[in-house]
């Protein structure tokens, strides 16, 4: 019931957008990782106003075995809106919007995905909205890689994921609410940094050639800004369980064991 | 992290929570009659829902979001608007929940839960009415649990609480047959609050607020809604086919009728916190 | 030929590691002569291998590995345990009875009992399976399963058990850790047995730090010395001998180095101490007995008890 009203322009005369931003700015992104105690790897991320948490288990038995594949794991992924998430109140029941982008989402991963390490098996993602302001599936798909590698889950990479618009005939990165809905268009893609290919392409809207193009090359370029918040906060996640909040700085070279069974009793320090 | 994949118990948990229990001990270290640490934060979703609570009872952790819509009241309740609870076994919480429409779990869940607000006329009803037998509020607390290591109940409980308690949403009048906004924002009408409480029965012992393990032995559970002047308002024996002696039943009355205090103090908090 | 990250590193997926002569070892994929990183984890250089050691990750099953199941179901002559992980494991009767048996084998194991096997095959079309028929592999009595992360347990085990065999000592209790990520404890006491699961969880939580074992160890020497001063009895040191019967502390694990290297089933390493700080070397006489009698448990169609 929160009512909202068309803005009277999406690109202020300055060339702002409705939020105050430059064309080729993100939102403010936060991305945290091992949210969850109860899943096997999880992530949350805060996109402007969306929010949303991702939690991944797996690989494990898949039921029912019918959907088993014998040469790789089968990557399931259920992307739900809470149903106070928009500003109607959602219907409790999976729609089809919900079942498509859950669709989109795992093709966008699994290139990313080494599954065939896993035969027979299911991996997990599950995506809850909890706030929808613009661009979910993208962000989910920027909190899903992280819970995937969160998972232990072998990737090539981390997939991020941006959405490219245009606002009153100007592209424009990472969409917000307004301009989602009253834009001319929009372009949700996501890439495997290394070889920046992408993995997610959808478009609806009014685009010339030449304005998908540069629209896409302009999502690239945020998709790698993207990419380096990721590796922060999938670092950040592992490296602060040290007790000290750094990471183990040890001069000494005695490594003739195996670092599975020794990571070094080397050097640091006490704790408790 | 914790692997429930097969959900056969093993004896050996079986045996080990029995014996602790025997010497009046549980793994945490609590009492029999203990909550784990509760947070409670209100307000989560403040952009789309009208009230919203993160609830985090130990391991087990719920969210909950309200929405206020506008519709026709029912004919046998012209000036009355509707309250409704529902929840979801979100596959997100738990290696145990299966994906699918709800099953019987979810749906208890949410009808206990709902039974909780609803018995204890949490929210007048009258309260809601816009215009007698043509518009009312309808008010939706949705549950989505996001990790859960027992007791879901009283952590949807809690948190279906405190969205309601910190709902704020636009009010509306008929003019002319158009539904406009009169631009003042709103509380629920709220007179009462019911929490539920929730004791199970393993062996000969009574434990509250279980984690998920003690609630892989239990024999049953019993949740009781407890309003704010010690009122019972709602109860349900559930989780298993175990009988319960009076005796019982009434020592975990006595329970939950403890922490009941100890709960609403913590929700008031909460409320406050954001106000 | 160049490397891209500092020794034991916490690297993520898709990070460039190596470029070169350099050779993809285990969490690695190489791709047009780069070597890039498929986990989060610590990358290493051994020679001019790059491998990268998992943080986390489900259990994949591993030949020679000491797993501790949960039966879920007999089905003829198999039953079919739960390792946890992605693959549901059997168990065939011929590798956990001896000849002749009863055509119900449930009479010997039933579901819900916790067995400790090992992992006789596994090729990812079928399997794993498992057998009891190896020195300590029998059905777990009492005590209580901890699940800590699969990718955790060679730093639980510590190098040659280091790790492991200090907490036992320390907090006298006797430990089954399975590669799958299971710890069976059984202690004495419930405090004990708190430190323990306080242990595991700190280990999980730092496992790539250095020097972990020396601050279990610190920890453990100071928490065990509190309880100890406050505990009534039994626990104290005078009547310590009394208070452990004939009860041994027992830990096994498999293949301590933790490596790729798939031991057979009597390589199953275990070590035994005695209950006391002071380790002794030469092993007690009580000590034999309950080994053989694990044994004759395992191979004796008496495991159902």
């Amino acid at each position: 019931m929160s009512p909202e009203t068309k803005p009277d322009f999406l690109i202020s005369p300055e060339g702002l957008r409705v939020d105050g931003r430059r064309p080729d700015e993100l939102r403010p992104v936060e991305l945290k990782v091992g949210v969850l105690k109860q899943a096997d790897g999880s992530a949350s991320i805060r996109q402007g106003k969306t929010y949303i948490i991702a939690g991944v288990y797996g690989p494990r038995e898949l039921h029912p075995r019918h959907l088993a594949l014998n040469d790789r794991a089968y990557l399931r992924v259920v992307y739900r809106m809470a149903t106070f998430s928009v500003p109607d109140r959602k219907r409790p029941a999976p729609s089809r919007r919900e079942k498509e982008i859950s669709m989109v989402i795992a093709n966008a991963l699994s290139p990313a995905l080494f599954l065939e390490e896993f035969p027979r098996a299911v991996v997990d993602v599950f995506i809850q909205v909890i706030q929808a302001d613009g661009g979910t599936r993208c962000a989910s798909i920027n909190a899903a890689s992280l819970a995937l590698a969160d998972a232990g889950i072998p990737m090539r990479s981390l997939v991020p994921s941006v959405a490219v618009g245009k606002a009153d005939g100007v592209l424009v990165v990472d969409l917000g609410d307004e301009e989602d809905k009253y834009g001319q268009g929009d372009v949700p893609m996501a890439i495997l940094p290394p070889t920046e290919e992408i993995t997610l392409l959808q478009q609806d809207g009014f685009f010339t050639r030449d304005e998908l193009l540069e629209a896409m090359q302009m999502g690239i370029n945020s998709c790698k800004y993207l990419h380096e918040l990721q590796k922060e906060a999938l670092k950040k996640a592992y490296v602060k369980k040290t007790p000290d909040g750094e990471e183990g700085d040890d001069d000494e070279d005695e490594f003739d064991d195996d670092l599975e069974t020794d990571l070094g009793e080397t050097d640091m320090m006490e704790d408790e | 992290m914790g692997d429930f994949s097969s959900q056969t118990i093993s004896h050996i948990d079986r045996e080990f929570i029995a014996e602790l229990l025997g010497k009046g001990e549980r793994l945490d270290g609590r009492a029999f009659n203990e909550y784990r640490d509760i947070q409670i934060e209100a307000n989560v979703v403040p952009a789309k829902a009208e009230g919203s609570a993160l609830v985090q009872l130990g391991d087990t952790s719920v969210v909950a979001g309200v929405k206020v819509l506008v519709g026709e009241p029912y004919p046998d309740s012209p000036d009355e608007g509707v309250i409704m609870v529902t929840a979801e076994m979100s596959p997100i919480a738990s290696p145990l929940f299966e994906l699918g429409p709800p099953k019987e779990d979810a749906i208890e869940l949410a009808r206990i839960v709902d039974r909780g607000v609803r018995e204890s006329q949490m929210v007048d009803a009258k309260g809601l009415c816009i215009e007698e037998g043509k518009k009312v509020y309808m008010v939706f607390a949705d549950v989505y649990p996001l990790e859960y290591d027992g007791n879901l109940i009283d952590a949807s409980s809690i948190a279906v609480n405190v969205a309601l308690l910190t709902t704020k949403f636009p009010e509306m009048k008929l003019e002319e047959k158009e539904l406009v906004a009169t631009g003042e924002i709103k509380s629920l009408p709220v007179t009462n609050i019911a929490v539920e409480h929730t004791v199970v029965k393993i062996g000969k012992h009574l434990i509250l607020d279980p984690v998920l393990k003690e609630e892989f032995v239990q024999d049953c559970r019993l949740t009781m809604a407890i309003d704010e002047k010690d009122n019972f308002t709602a109860l349900q024996k559930g989780g298993g086919t175990g009988a319960m002696s009076l005796g019982l039943i009434e020592e975990a009355m006595n329970m939950a009728l403890d922490a009941g205090k100890i709960i609403r103090e913590k929700i008031d908090e909460s409320v406050k916190a954001i106000k | 030929m160049a490397v891209y990250f500092q020794k034991r590193e916490v690297v993520v997926p898709g990070q460039l590691l190596a470029e070169g002569r350099y050779r993809p070892s285990y969490g690695t994929y190489d791709e047009n002569g780069k070597i890039y990183s498929t986990l989060v984890g610590l990358a290493e250089l051994r020679g001019n291998t790059v491998k990268v050691v998992a943080l986390e990750g489900a259990y994949i099953p591993k030949e020679g590995d000491l797993v501790i199941g949960i039966i879920t179901t007999v089905a003829g002559n198999n039953w079919k345990v739960d390792i946890g992980g992605p693959y549901g494991a059997s168990l065939h009767a011929n590798n956990a009875l001896r000849r002749p048996y009863s055509d119900d084998i449930s009479e010997y194991m039933d579901i819900g009992d916790v067995i400790s096997a090992e992992v006789i095959a596994f090729d990812r079309q079928s399997g794993p399976f498992l057998s009891m028929k190896g020195r300590g592999l029998r059905v777990l009595d009492k005590g209580m399963l901890f699940d800590v992360s699969p990718a955790k347990i060679p730093r639980i085990i510590g190098r040659r058990g280091s790790m492991i065999n200090m907490i036992t000592d320390h907090l006298r209790i006797q430990t089954v850790v399975g590669q799958n990520g299971r710890i069976w404890i059984k202690a004495p006491d419930t405090a004990s047995l708190r430190l323990a699961i306080k242990a595991f969880k700190t280990i999980e939580a730092q496992a790539h730090t250095s020097n972990l074992t020396e601050r279990i160890n610190t920890m453990l020497a100071a928490e065990v010395a509190e309880i100890r001063s406050t505990a009534p009895t039994k626990t104290g040191k005078e009547t310590e001998d009394e208070a452990i019967g004939e009860e041994a502390v027992e830990t096994e694990q498999s293949d301590p180095t933790g490596d790729e290297t798939s031991e057979a089933g009597d390589e199953v390493q275990e070590s035994e101490q005695e209950m006391e700080d002071n380790l002794d070397e030469s092993e007690p006489a009580a000590l034999d007995d309950i080994e053989d009698e694990i044994d004759d448990k395992t191979e004796n169609e008496e495991v159902n008890e």
